[in-house]
């Protein structure tokens, strides 16, 4: 693996005298997925904030094909196209709908003409079964019909890498599979990916390395097969211990 | 109450109520202007001109719109050599408070617009003047109505305070009429019955909005 998309070199961040990232680098190759789990706080989310330069960063530097990564420069607004973001809640446009959330952007920001969005953005719908749903307005969506647009909206910029920050942390448990589903598919075509999640299942199932962060820091990295059957470190371990649950059927015999 | 004088005042009061909407029309326009700059200056913390902003919101909020207007129209001449008629005067007068109600209604409508929403717009490449101009402002306006219609009303019912510069309005008709003849009940009768019908239809079709909007109101 030679191309490498994204270079993340030794990031330092914090809110005041709060250490969230110390010292942090990691590599993103061309067509890769990763995947970066870890327990809440430790910083998954915001290193995400920090690639696209929603949160500066007080050490280090971040860079894309190469090109330093910067909140305050001119052409941040350049840097971000190429970096899709899906967010947590959505955050759908709600005066716009559906088709007008997706085709904002390619047609302001890259002056790309609307028809050609358009047809564009309606292919891309119906792969993930929401084109009867174009002139629809968000609040008439259901969570998970809501995140796959955004997914949608995120792809039509045709980023280099997309940032998924917990999408299915705020879905009700039968619309996760949906919306899993279409990144498996994107992970398929060849799309480079960054992925903080809690469904361990799925991790493993998408991954091409997984990272475990903690305290700010990479803890472990591997192949999924192996850091989720053999984890090296103990605070994997306990991490990982934390998702599974042993029967409490048999206590009561023990009375 | 006599009928037959009502009748005969009706023009009288037709015209009252033409100069009542006329400045009502140009003072609010102004207002809604001034207010949208003022909201975005203090959104933005513009520096000096946010102070500027804030000073001019509390002092325009703080006193009464009498005072300002004697101030514009007895002052301002005196203090600078200026003079202007009285129409312009209390359009000003009135597009300056009203700016300083609508900086505020503004200012509140565009911080309830949740930031990330302008962070997902730049994360989809978009400038922060892109991002204002599309996908905040319009959420902000909408979030704006109901303080927004309530300053229409009150703006509008401020206009009465204009007899006080001898502009010919409503109630200047009506103080007017009563001075010179002793139909003190007739006058005061169509008066209400105009303020009325100016103020009836907007407080009607802005609840008419909210309501739409509330039914469609965003949630994500």
């Amino acid at each position: 693996m030679t191309d490498t998309v994204l270079t993340i070199n030794n990031i330092k961040k914090s809110y005041g005298d709060n250490l969230i990232l110390n010292g942090l680098s990691l590599d993103v190759h061309k067509g890769e997925v990763i995947v970066i789990i870890g327990p809440s706080g430790c910083g998954k989310s915001t290193l995400l904030r920090c690639i696209n330069a929603l949160e500066p960063i007080q050490g280090g530097e971040i860079r894309l094909d190469g090109e330093l990564i910067d909140g305050n420069s001119r052409n941040i607004a350049q840097i971000r196209q190429k970096i899709g973001m899906v967010f947590q809640n959505y955050e759908l446009f709600p005066h716009k709908t559906v088709l007008q959330n997706i085709i904002l952007a390619p047609m302001k920001v890259q002056k790309r003409s609307k028809d050609e969005v358009t047809e564009e953005a309606e292919q891309l719908l119906e792969r993930v079964g929401l084109l009867d749903k174009k002139d629809s307005y968000p609040r008439q969506l259901s969570g998970g019909q809501k995140q796959r647009v955004a997914i949608v909206r995120a792809l039509c910029m045709h980023p280099e890498i997309v940032l998924f920050d917990e999408v299915t942390a705020a879905l009700d448990p039968e619309m996760v599979r949906e919306v899993l589903d279409t990144m498996l598919e994107l992970a398929k075509n060849g799309s480079t990916m960054l992925i903080v999640t809690h469904e361990m299942n799925f991790a493993r199932a998408i991954a091409d390395r997984v990272f475990f962060l903690d305290g700010g820091g990479i803890v472990e990295e591997g192949d999924p097969e192996n850091f989720f059957t053999h984890p090296k470190t103990e605070r994997a371990q306990n991490f990982l211990q934390t998702f599974e649950y042993e029967s409490v059927k048999h206590h009561d015999n023990e009375y | 109450m006599n009928w037959d004088v009502i009748v005969s005042y009706l023009p009288l009061y037709k015209d009252g109520l033409l100069i009542t909407l006329y400045t009502g029309w140009f003072g609010i326009l102004i207002s809604i202007v001034l207010g949208l700059v003022t909201a975005l200056i203090v959104h933005f913390k513009v520096p000096v001109l946010k102070t500027i902003a804030k000073i001019y919101i509390e002092i325009l909020r703080n006193t009464p719109l009498l005072i300002q207007l004697f101030f514009i129209y007895y002052g301002i001449p005196k203090l600078f050599g200026i003079v202007t008629d009285e129409l312009t005067c209390g359009i000003v007068g009135l597009g300056l408070l009203g700016g300083a109600y609508m900086a505020e209604t503004f200012r509140s409508g565009i911080e309830a617009v949740d930031t990330i929403q302008m962070e997902s717009a730049l994360s989809l490449g978009m400038t922060r003047r892109q991002a204002m101009f599309h996908i905040i402002l319009p959420q902000a306006v909408t979030y704006s109505v109901p303080a927004f219609v309530a300053n229409l009303i009150f703006l509008l019912k401020e206009t009465s305070v204009f007899s006080c510069i001898s502009i010919l309005e409503l109630m200047f008709t009506a103080k007017d009429r009563i001075a010179v003849s002793s139909t003190t009940v007739e006058s005061l009768f169509l008066v209400v019955v105009f303020y009325l019908i100016v103020l009836l239809p907007v407080s009607i079709i802005g609840s008419v909005v909210e309501r739409r909007l509330r039914y469609a109101s965003f949630g994500n």
